[in-house]
C-alpha cells in the first residue's frame, strides 16, 4: 500500500432495532489520502462528513457502527498495514494521539477544565512514550513555542478557562502534533473562532504541516478554508462523495450542480445587494432518499433518468470524480468504474 | 439615497456592565461594553454592524430597543427620545422595533404551534378579533414561505432554516418599521444562509424595513448592507459607505480583518496582515487607542490619546491618528 489510508465502500449504518433494517447514513464512500496530502472533506451539516472522518479514528459510538463490507486501512508509522475497522480496543488506542490524531470543532469543550494544560499535554505524551517528568515538561514547553503561545511557561500551569478560544485551540494542536502523527483529522477547527484569530490558526497548521510531513484531512463546510489549505477535496452530499478533485479543479472545473451550487450562494465580495443564488429546499433525511440521485429534487438540471437511476461516481477527467448523470458515460450506481 | 428620512439615530450611547465582587457584592469596576457609539439609519436602509465576539455589536443592537438601559447617550427612533420614554410607552413602541435573534433552535417556545407563536405578539400588541389574527397569520406565513398546514406544527419539527423563517415572521408579524437582525444566517448552512438573506431583502422592500444587521460574516454584511459601520472593543472604529469601507479601508483594524477573510480561489493571491494576540478584555481597555497593542501601524501618540472621529471622505468617519492630518 502506498497511500497512507485508504477507504474502500465505507458505510456507516444508524441502529434502529432488531427487526428494523440499520439507516445508512454513509454509504459506498472510497477515499485514498496520500502520505504529506492536506485533504478537504466539505459538505453541509448532516452529510456525513464529520462520521466518515470520525471512523478514521475508531471514534464511533452506539447506535453507529462501521456497516459490513467496509474497509479503512492505514499504514503505520513502521509501515505495517492496519485494518481499523475491525480493530481491538486495545488496537485503537494504540493508533489515537500516536499514529492518528485530531482537531475538535470547539476548544472550549474539548479540553478538560479540572486539569492544567500542562497535564492535559503530558497525558498524550506519557500514554505513548517513556519519558521522565522533566522530559515531559520540555517537550511540552517546546511544543507550545511551536504553535507561538506567548508566555509558554506560564499558560502550561493554567487552566483552560484562562485561556481564550484562539489559545486554546492552539493547545489543542500541541496536543494532536506533539507524538508526531502522520495523520491529523481537523474537524471544522477553525468555525467557532474569529475571522482574525481563524487566519492566524490556519496559517499556523499550514506553517506546522510543512514541518511535521503530516497529511491533514481537514472538514469544513467553508468553502473560503477549503480553498486557503487543501489540495485535494471531496464533497459530500446526503451520505456519498458526489464530487472529488484536485483543488483548482473543484473551484474552476465544478462538475456536480451540487458543487457548482454550494460555490455560487457563497456571497461574493463584488456583488452587493443583487439576489444571491440558492440551492432551493433541504438536504434530504437519511433513511428516506428517492430511488435516483439524491440530489434530484433540488437540482436546476435534473432529467428523467436522475429520478430513476442512481448515477455512480465516475472519473470524467483524470483525478476528477463526478456523480452526476450529466457526466455519466450511462453507468449505474455498482456498475460504475470502482475508484 | 441620502434623500431618505433618518429613521434610527445613535447618539454617543454607552453601555457599562458593572462588575461585582466580594461578599456584599460591591461594584469593583465596569465592562466598557459599548463606548460613545453614533450612527443613523435612515428609512429603507440597512446598517451593518461588523466585529469580533466580545466587541459590543450585539449589545449595541439590544442597547437601541432599550433591552439593555444604556448607561449614557441617547437613543432617537422617528424623531423621538426612546431613553425618556416610560416602560409602558416603550412596550408600546416595541411593535415597530423588532429582533431576529441568531439560533433559530433556542429563540423559539418548544412547546407553542407556529400559529401561537406567531399569534403571540400580535395579542401584545393589539387587539383583533379571531378572524383578523388569523388573516395576520395566514398573509405573514406566506411572506416567509410556510405552508398553511405548517402553522400547526412545532418548533422541533423544523430544519435551521425554516425555524429561521418562523423567527422572521414573528418578529415582522407587528408590522415593524425597524428590524434589529442579530447574527440571523450564522447557525445555518451555506445554502440555507442565501435563501435567509434573499428573504430578508424581499421582505426589505415589500414591508420599507429599515435593517440593524449584525454579523461577525464580512463577505455577508457586504452583501446586504448599503452602510457599514466596523466595531473594535466597543468603539466604531471605521464608518461609511459598505463599498467605500470595503474597497478603501482605513483604520488598521478594518484592513487586517478584511484581509484575514479566507480566499474564494485557490488561485487567488492574497497579502494578510497579521495581528497578533488576541482582543484585550473590555473591563481594562488599554489606554489612548483600544487598538494600539495589536496594530502594526502603532505611533507613541496612539499609546496615549484616544484618536478623533476623522472624516475621510463623505460619510467615511475614522477614529485613528494616522488620518489626523488629513
Amino acid at each position: 500500500m502506498t497511500n497512507l489510508l485508504e477507504m474502500k465502500d465505507l458505510s456507516i449504518d444508524l441502529y434502529r432495532g432488531k427487526k428494523i433494517p440499520p439507516v445508512k447514513l454513509v454509504e459506498g464512500v472510497n477515499l485514498s489520502i496520500r502520505k504529506k496530502q492536506n485533504f478537504g472533506v466539505v459538505g453541509e451539516s448532516g452529510c456525513g462528513k464529520s462520521i466518515t472522518c470520525s471512523s478514521i479514528m475508531g471514534l464511533l459510538s452506539f447506535p453507529l457502527s462501521v456497516g459490513k463490507g467496509s474497509s479503512i486501512r492505514f499504514l503505520d508509522s513502521e509501515d505495517q498495514e492496519v485494518e481499523i475497522a475491525g480493530l481491538s480496543p486495545a488496537g485503537l488506542r494504540r493508533l489515537r494521539g500516536k499514529e492518528i490524531s485530531m482537531i475538535f470543532q470547539e476548544p472550549m469543550t474539548a479540553l478538560d477544565p479540572m486539569y492544567t494544560i500542562e497535564s492535559q499535554i503530558a497525558e498524550a505524551l506519557s500514554f505513548h512514550t517513556r519519558m521522565t517528568k522533566a522530559e515531559i515538561h520540555d517537550a511540552a514547553l517546546e511544543m507550545l513555542r511551536k504553535v507561538k503561545i506567548p508566555r509558554p511557561d506560564q499558560i502550561l500551569q493554567d487552566y483552560p478557562h484562562h485561556l481564550s478560544g484562539g489559545m486554546l485551540q492552539r493547545v489543542m494542536i500541541a496536543i494532536a502534533l506533539i507524538n508526531n502523527p502522520r495523520l491529523l483529522i481537523a474537524d471544522e477547527p477553525t468555525t467557532a473562532l474569529d475571522v482574525t484569530i481563524q487566519a492566524q490558526i490556519l496559517d499556523l497548521m499550514n506553517e506546522l504541516r510543512e514541518s511535521y510531513d503530516t497529511s491533514v484531512i481537514m472538514i469544513t463546510h467553508d468553502l473560503g478554508v477549503i480553498a486557503e489549505t487543501c489540495e485535494e477535496v471531496a464533497v459530500f452530499y446526503a451520505g456519498q462523495v458526489v464530487e472529488q478533485a484536485s483543488v483548482e479543479a473543484i473551484f474552476h472545473e465544478t462538475a456536480h450542480p451540487y458543487s457548482a451550487g454550494l460555490l455560487r450562494s457563497v456571497t461574493s465580495l463584488d456583488g452587493a445587494q443583487k439576489e444571491l443564488y440558492t440551492i432551493r429546499g433541504a438536504v434530504p433525511t437519511a433513511g428516506n432518499f428517492a430511488p435516483g440521485c439524491r440530489f434530484a429534487d433540488r437540482c436546476d438540471r435534473c432529467m428523467d433518468v436522475c429520478r430513476e437511476r442512481a448515477p455512480a461516481l465516475c472519473e470524467i477527467a483524470p483525478g476528477h470524480l463526478c456523480r452526476c448523470w450529466l457526466h455519466a458515460g450511462g453507468e449505474d450506481e455498482g456498475k460504475g468504474v470502482a475508484v | 439615497m441620502s434623500e431618505k428620512k433618518v429613521l434610527v439615530e445613535v447618539q454617543d450611547l454607552r453601555t457599562y456592565f458593572p462588575i461585582q465582587g466580594g461578599l456584599v457584592r460591591k461594584t469593583v469596576g465596569h465592562v466598557h461594553a459599548v463606548e460613545d457609539v453614533s450612527f443613523r439609519i435612515r428609512e429603507q436602509e440597512t446598517f451593518g454592524l461588523v466585529g469580533e465576539s466580545g466587541c459590543g455589536k450585539s449589545t449595541t443592537g439590544r442597547t437601541l430597543l432599550r433591552l439593555i438601559e444604556p448607561t449614557a447617550g441617547k437613543v432617537f427612533f422617528d424623531g423621538e427620545d426612546l431613553c425618556a420614554l416610560s416602560k409602558e410607552e416603550m412596550r408600546k413602541k416595541r411593535r415597530d422595533m423588532q429582533l431576529v435573534f441568531q439560533d433559530p433552535y433556542a429563540s423559539l417556545n418548544p412547546r407553542m404551534t407556529v400559529r401561537r407563536l406567531l399569534e403571540e405578539p400580535l395579542t401584545t400588541h393589539f387587539s383583533l378579533s379571531p378572524g383578523e389574527l388569523s388573516d395576520r397569520v395566514g398573509w405573514i406565513a406566506g411572506a416567509v414561505g410556510l405552508a398553511p398546514e405548517q402553522l400547526e406544527r412545532y418548533p422541533h419539527q423544523f430544519s435551521g432554516g425554516q425555524r429561521q423563517r418562523i423567527s422572521i415572521a414573528r418578529a415582522l408579524v407587528t408590522k415593524p418599521r425597524f428590524v434589529v437582525a442579530d447574527e440571523p444566517v450564522s447557525a445555518l448552512d451555506v445554502s440555507i444562509q442565501a435563501q435567509i438573506l434573499n428573504l430578508l431583502m424581499g421582505l426589505q422592500k415589500e414591508l420599507k424595513l429599515s435593517y440593524l444587521f449584525i454579523s461577525h460574516d464580512l463577505n455577508v454584511v457586504r452583501h446586504i448592507s448599503s452602510r457599514v459601520g466596523v466595531m473594535y472593543l466597543g468603539r466604531l472604529v471605521e464608518i461609511g459607505d459598505t463599498e467605500e469601507v470595503y474597497l478603501r479601508p482605513v483604520h488598521p483594524y478594518t484592513q487586517a480583518l478584511l484581509s484575514a477573510i479566507p480566499k474564494r480561489d485557490p488561485s487567488e493571491e492574497k497579502k494578510r496582515i497579521h495581528l497578533t494576540g488576541d482582543v484585550p478584555s473590555p473591563a481594562n481597555p488599554p489606554k489612548g487607542c483600544a487598538f494600539h497593542d495589536r496594530c502594526p501601524q502603532c505611533m507613541a501618540v496612539c499609546k496615549e490619546e484616544v484618536p478623533p472621529e476623522v472624516e475621510v471622505g463623505p460619510g467615511h468617519k475614522v477614529r485613528c491618528h494616522l488620518c489626523g492630518n488629513r
